[in-house]
Formats: C-alpha cells, sequence, structure tokens
C-alpha cells in the first residue's frame, strides 16, 4: 500500500460520498420537513439520467443535455408531486411507502417501455475526458475531479440556503416542528413543493452527473436509494450538515474498505481466505457503521433540533 | 372375428384420425427467462432468438404448431420456481427452456426434471450439474460455465502477459469464472479481486489496479455492472496502458451502451455472428432484419435451443410421450448449430469450439464482436467425467 494508492482511493471515496449527498440532501430534506417517506427518490436519480440522455440523444451535446435534463427533471417531479404525491402527505407512513414504492414500479417499467432494456450512456465529451496529473505519477479522471467540485459547491450553495434565507429557515423549522410552522401562517403547501421540487432535482443531478460514470438502465435508483436511506440514519434525518458528513464517511468507508480490508486479513490469513472473507467484510462496512451509530446516537449524527 | 373391409377401414380411419387429433395438438413449451431489472436485455436477445427459429419454420417444431408460454423469473429463484411450477402442473409443457442464470437453473431444475419433463438450458450452465449431479433430463446447449473462462486461460497462457490481475463480482459464478480461467493460465496471478454484486463504481478497484501495473486485467462483470467498469476503464485512462480481456462483458447486448470504449476488447465465445457456416449465414442476417439489431451469443444460443427440439422431435415422429426416445433423440444433437460445431456430452453439455473475438465497428456504424482465431477445438469441460449419466 502506498501513500499514492490511499491518496487516489481518498479522492475515490470523497467523489463518491459527493453524489450520495447529493441523494442523501434531498431525502433528507423531504423526510425531515415533510415527514414524507418517498422511496421513489432513487428512481429520480434514474428519471435524471435518462433525460439527459434523451436530450443528448437528440441533440449531441452534453452541457445542452445536462441543463435540459435538469430542467426537464424539474417538471417531471413538480408533475407527480401534485399528481400523486402531495394526495400522500397527511397520510400514515405504511400508505406513501405504497404509493411511492408503486411509482419505483411505473417508473422503471416505465423507462424500459421508452428506452428498452438494454443499457443507455452518455458519452463525455473530449474536453471533460482524461485524465490530470496531481502530483507526480499520480493521475485522476478529470471528470471525477468535476465531479467533486460540483458537489461540493451544491453542498455549500446548499448551507447557505439553509442557514442564511427566510425560505432556510422555514426549512429548518418545518424540519423540527412542521405543525408549529403551518400554525403560524405559512402556506405549508408551498413550501412542501419548493422542498420536493429542490430534492428531486439535486437527486437528478446526481444521476446526470452519474450517469457518464455508470450504465443507465431500469432499476439503477434502486440501489442508490438503500445508500440514500443509510446516509440519513447516519447523518440524522432533516439535517443538511449530517447528510453531508454522513456521505463523505459513507463514501470513504466504503471506497476504503473496499480498496484494503482484503490486504488487511492477508496479514493475518492466507491469501485464499483472505479473499473469501475480504470482499465480504468490505460489503458490510456501511452498515456496521449505520448500526454502531444507531446504537451510540440513535437519533443519528446531526438530528435536527427537536428530533433528539 | 370377421371384420368387413369397410368397416376394418372405417376403424382404420378412426384411430388414425385419433392418434393424428394427439399429434396435432400444439407442441407446449415453457420459455423461461429474465424479463425485468438491468438482465432484461439479456432476456429479450434470448426470446428474440428463439421465436426466430418459430417464425423462420412457420411455428413448427418436429412438424407440430408450437405455443410458447413466456414466463419471467424475475431474477428470482423463488419466484422462478413458482413459475415453472405453474408450467408444469397448468400448461404441462413439453420442455422447459430459456434460463439465463445459474442460481435460477438451481432452483429450477429439481421440480422441472422430477415431472420428467425436458429443461433445455440455453445459458446458465453451472458446474454441479455437469459432474455427480448430471441429469438425464437436463440439457445445455451454451457451455458449462467455467468452459469460456478456461478458453481466455488458454489463450492468454500462450500469447499473453505473465503477470495478470482478475475481477469478478463476489458471488458463485465470479468465482466459478475465476477458477476456470485459472485452470490453464499458470502466470502470475498478481490479485484477485472480488466486488460487490451490482456494484456501480469500480474506482476503488481500477486505483488499485493502476497500482499494480499487471499486464493485464481479466475480469467477469456480466450485464450493467461490465458496460459501468468498461466506461470506467477507459476514463481512468487504462485502456491504452493494461489490456483488458475478459469474458461476458464485451458482447451485442452492451456494445450499444458501451460504444467505443469497448472497441477492440477481446473476449473469449464459441459464438459470433460473422461466424462463418451454413446455419449461421441463415440466422444472423435473418435475426437482424427482423429484429433490427445484431445478434449476441445469447440469441444463437436460444435459436440453437429451439433447432434441438426440432430435430428432436422430427425423429420420434412429433412424440414427446416416449421420454426415453425423446431422451435418444435430444442427446443426437442432430441439428446444426450456428456455432460450427456441436456435440453432446456424456453430461448433456456442449464438446464445441472456442474463439477468441475483437469488439469492432461495422461500416453502417453498428458495434459486434469479430472472430479472430479459434482457440479451443472440441473443448468438453472437465465435470464430464464425474458424471455417471443413468
Amino acid at each position: 500500500m502506498s501513500y499514492t494508492l490511499l491518496a487516489v482511493q481518498a479522492l475515490n471515496g470523497l467523489q463518491f460520498g459527493v453524489l450520495l449527498f447529493l441523494i442523501a440532501s434531498g431525502l433528507t430534506l423531504v423526510f425531515g420537513v415533510m415527514n414524507f417517506l418517498n422511496l421513489a427518490h432513487g428512481a429520480l436519480f434514474m428519471v435524471g439520467a435518462y433525460l439527459a440522455v434523451f436530450v443528448y440523444q437528440q441533440t449531441g451535446a452534453f452541457f445542452l443535455a445536462v441543463v435540459l435534463g435538469l430542467v426537464a427533471a424539474l417538471i417531471f417531479a413538480l408533475m407527480i408531486e401534485v399528481l400523486v404525491l402531495r394526495h400522500f402527505y397527511r397520510r400514515d407512513h405504511l400508505a406513501q411507502l405504497l404509493a411511492t414504492f408503486g411509482l419505483i414500479l411505473i417508473l422503471n417499467d416505465g423507462s424500459k417501455a421508452i428506452w428498452g432494456s438494454s443499457p443507455q450512456s452518455l458519452p463525455l465529451p473530449e474536453i471533460l475526458s482524461g485524465s490530470v496529473p496531481l502530483i507526480d505519477n499520480l493521475q485522476y479522471p478529470l471528470y471525477r475531479l468535476i465531479v467533486i467540485g460540483v458537489g461540493l459547491v451544491v453542498a455549500l450553495f446548499l448551507y447557505l440556503i439553509v442557514q442564511h434565507t427566510r425560505f432556510g429557515m422555514l426549512v429548518r423549522a418545518g424540519a423540527a416542528d412542521s405543525e408549529m410552522v403551518s400554525a403560524l401562517g405559512v402556506d405549508v403547501r408551498r413550501l412542501f413543493m419548493t422542498v420536493f421540487a429542490a430534492g428531486a432535482v439535486l437527486a437528478a443531478l446526481a444521476g446526470i452527473l452519474a450517469a457518464p460514470l455508470i450504465a443507465i438502465e431500469p432499476g439503477m435508483g434502486d440501489n442508490v436509494l438503500i445508500l440514500a436511506f443509510v446516509v440519513i440514519v447516519i447523518g440524522g434525518a432533516g439535517s443538511i450538515r449530517g447528510a453531508f458528513v454522513a456521505a463523505l464517511l459513507v463514501g470513504l468507508v466504503d471506497t476504503l474498505g473496499r480498496s484494503f480490508v482484503t490486504d488487511l486479513f492477508r496479514v493475518v490469513l492466507p491469501p485464499a481466505s483472505a479473499n473469501e472473507v475480504g470482499p465480504a467484510i468490505a460489503s458490510i462496512l456501511i452498515y456496521a457503521l449505520m448500526a454502531l451509530v444507531l446504537v451510540f446516537r440513535p437519533a443519528g449524527l446531526f438530528p435536527a433540533p427537536g428530533r433528539s | 372375428m370377421h371384420f368387413k373391409p369397410i368397416t376394418t377401414a372405417i376403424v382404420l380411419t378412426i384411430f388414425a384420425t385419433t392418434a393424428s387429433a394427439a399429434q396435432t395438438e400444439p407442441l407446449k413449451i415453457g420459455f423461461m427467462t429474465t424479463l425485468t431489472g438491468p438482465a432484461a436485455s439479456v432476456g429479450k436477445h434470448m426470446q428474440d432468438g428463439f421465436n426466430l427459429y418459430l417464425k423462420l419454420n412457420g411455428n413448427m417444431l418436429g412438424g407440430r404448431d408450437v405455443k410458447v408460454i413466456t414466463v419471467d423469473d424475475e431474477l428470482k429463484p423463488d419466484v422462478a420456481v413458482t413459475r415453472a411450477q405453474a408450467l408444469i402442473e397448468r400448461y404441462k409443457v413439453d420442455f422447459v427452456t430459456g434460463i439465463i442464470f445459474s442460481n435460477v437453473l438451481a432452483a429450477v431444475l429439481k421440480p422441472v426434471t422430477d415431472s420428467e419433463t425436458f429443461l433445455i438450458s440455453a445459458n446458465a450452465g453451472p458446474s454441479i450439474f455437469a459432474g455427480k449431479g448430471c441429469n438425464p433430463f437436463f440439457f445445455n446447449v451454451s457451455w458449462q460455465n467455467d468452459t469460456v473462462p478456461e478458453a481466455m486461460g488458454v489463450y492468454l497462457e500462450e500469447k499473453g502477459p505473465r503477470k495478470i490481475a482478475v475481477m469478478a463480482p463476489n458471488y458463485q459464478a465470479g468465482k466459478d469464472m475465476i477458477a476456470g480461467f485459472k485452470r490453464y493460465y499458470k502466470g502470475e496471478i498478481v490479485d484477485e479481486i472480488y466486488t460487490q454484486l451490482n456494484q456501480l463504481d469500480f474506482s476503488a478497484e481500477l486505483a488499485r489496479v493502476a497500482a499494480l501495473k499487471p499486464e493485464g486485467l481479466f475480469a467477469f462483470m456480466p450485464g450493467g455492472m461490465g458496460v459501468s467498469l468498461i466506461k470506467q476503464y477507459s476514463q481512468a485512462g487504462l485502456a491504452g496502458t493494461i489490456p483488458f480481456y475478459s469474458v461476458f462483458v464485451v458482447d451485442e447486448t452492451t456494445l450499444p451502451a458501451t460504444k467505443e470504449a469497448a472497441l477492440g476488447l477481446l473476449s473469449t465465445i464459441q459464438y459470433a455472428p460473422t461466424l462463418e457456416n451454413e446455419a449461421n449465414r441463415i440466422f444472423a442476417p435473418a435475426f437482424e432484419k427482423e429484429y433490427g439489431y445484431v445478434p449476441s451469443y445469447y440469441a444463437s444460443q436460444a435459436y440453437d435451443a429451439a433447432q434441438l427440439i426440432d430435430s428432436a422431435l422430427k425423429k420420434t415422429g412429433g412424440r414427446t410421450d416416449d421420454k426415453a426416445l425423446l431422451r435418444g433423440a435430444l442427446e443426437s444433437g442432430d441439428f446444426t448449430s450456428v456455432r460450427g460445431d456441436f456435440r453432446f456430452n456424456v453430461n448433456h453439455f456442449p464438446i464445441q469450439d472456442y474463439y477468441l473475438v475483437k469488439a469492432v465497428r461495422r461500416a453502417d456504424g453498428m458495434f459486434h464482436t469479430d472472430i479472430l482465431e479459434k482457440v479451443l477445438d472440441d473443448h468438453g469441460d472437465s465435470y464430464a467425467s464425474e458424471c455417471a449419466m443413468k
């Protein structure tokens, strides 16, 4: 294990964490502020990727695909909010689970009906591909650096909005005590719609950023959803700061685990057994982390005030 | 007893009509494949391959009309068992075929073969049913899982690099593939990397490979995972420095997504659409004309499954009730496979040729795999000797 490799893996973990943050931040806002359990959040990640691919296939322009993909995802999210989700805000969690699970099935099969079951791709333009030398003999893909950059900028932006604007104040108040917020005469319906739309756009942005890296296929959001929930449990529901710290933690633990756990086992075990045990342990590390947090901080690392 | 000739004639006619009534009842085939989830594109290739043969032959197999009952196993063994039981008990199918995944096959093999229904795998070929667990009612028209990576092992042992890293998802088929590869490749394996099933991002693994600087990477990474891996391999700048060898990664189901990123990558397999032989000269063009995309080995295997059933029923005169007769007819494997040489081993798995193939782009812009050279000739799997077929 060299320091260069460690540095690259840390960057990889950071990049994965940033992507997770984009997904989890929307989910945590919707859950924290609206007390709404949206299983279809992962499907919005998929919808974002597909819409960008759609624009790309029509125009062949990558940057246009990113922008129009986001706009289309926003419109799409508002549509499902008006048509389906807003009718479930006052229902119990079970009804919300069923409705949003139904949405997952419809969206997955819908994208299959439109784009077919073969994976789609969003190719990177020439200027974003390739890798850059960071320090001597450490090459890192340029696009992944951009993902990290975009993620950090969005995180900063979210922090400023949530901490320093009136809207952010309402969001924080909603996360702490949403009944009181509506009792004070705030138009909760509009607040909810805005929060939901913001969350959906963040998920779609994550999907679009991930699109050039991974296979775009029906059901691609399902795995991501589980990871997003792990992040929320660790970070504390409703907390952007919690989502940020937890996402980076999960990204780093998962990536470093996958890279080095097998090596650690090779120190004490014969190679064949290390190959058996290492990957198995690496794959459960983040869940072990979640279990630990649940034991010592049941409300998560940074719970929204009033929830701890 | 003295029958008048006319009575005899009538009686004979009645017998003849009932007999032919039994024959004209449609042949029922349960086609089980994966139509939902990330592997659905493979399921589509298989379905289209099977249907093409029916279409080219007037929806007849062995002189009988065919009714295909297609079921989706959803890549869930428990779902597969329920659906397989429905095929057998409710629809009373004569054959069950299709089946992409080894874990699905492992779940349905017993219920299907216990009912003395012939099960013809058009893809999955796990080792458990090739050796001691071989079964008189089970046939495989694709390959035994190990043989495909074995071919890559042979190729790299002869021509390739002496230091290789290997990568596969951490589940049974992944370990089988690596075991098959290592059976013939004797160079140094610098690292064995096992990833999570359905992992999206391989940055950590690829950074590791880059740091180890092997002379090549051998990977088994089916479906969408393979698409992600190839894209990231090329984005990480490894494509130019460390040659990428794989099985079940670069094929006509993934090339539409990976496109240029997969160009020139080498795999081993038993079929490519450019294979020159009599049967494939019919199959590959007809498939493209009918469905508008290039057939993969998955499609070819399903087509061959239909050919196998057709050839066997022609031998039995369309009868499926005499199991011993039908089994013998299936075992003779008397059809012209689109892959060229084909015959069944004692364990009902193929003995066939394996090729080195390369991903290329055609003049019309479509991507496909092209034959470079034959790596293994008339190759059977290493489990057949343990099979005592009853």
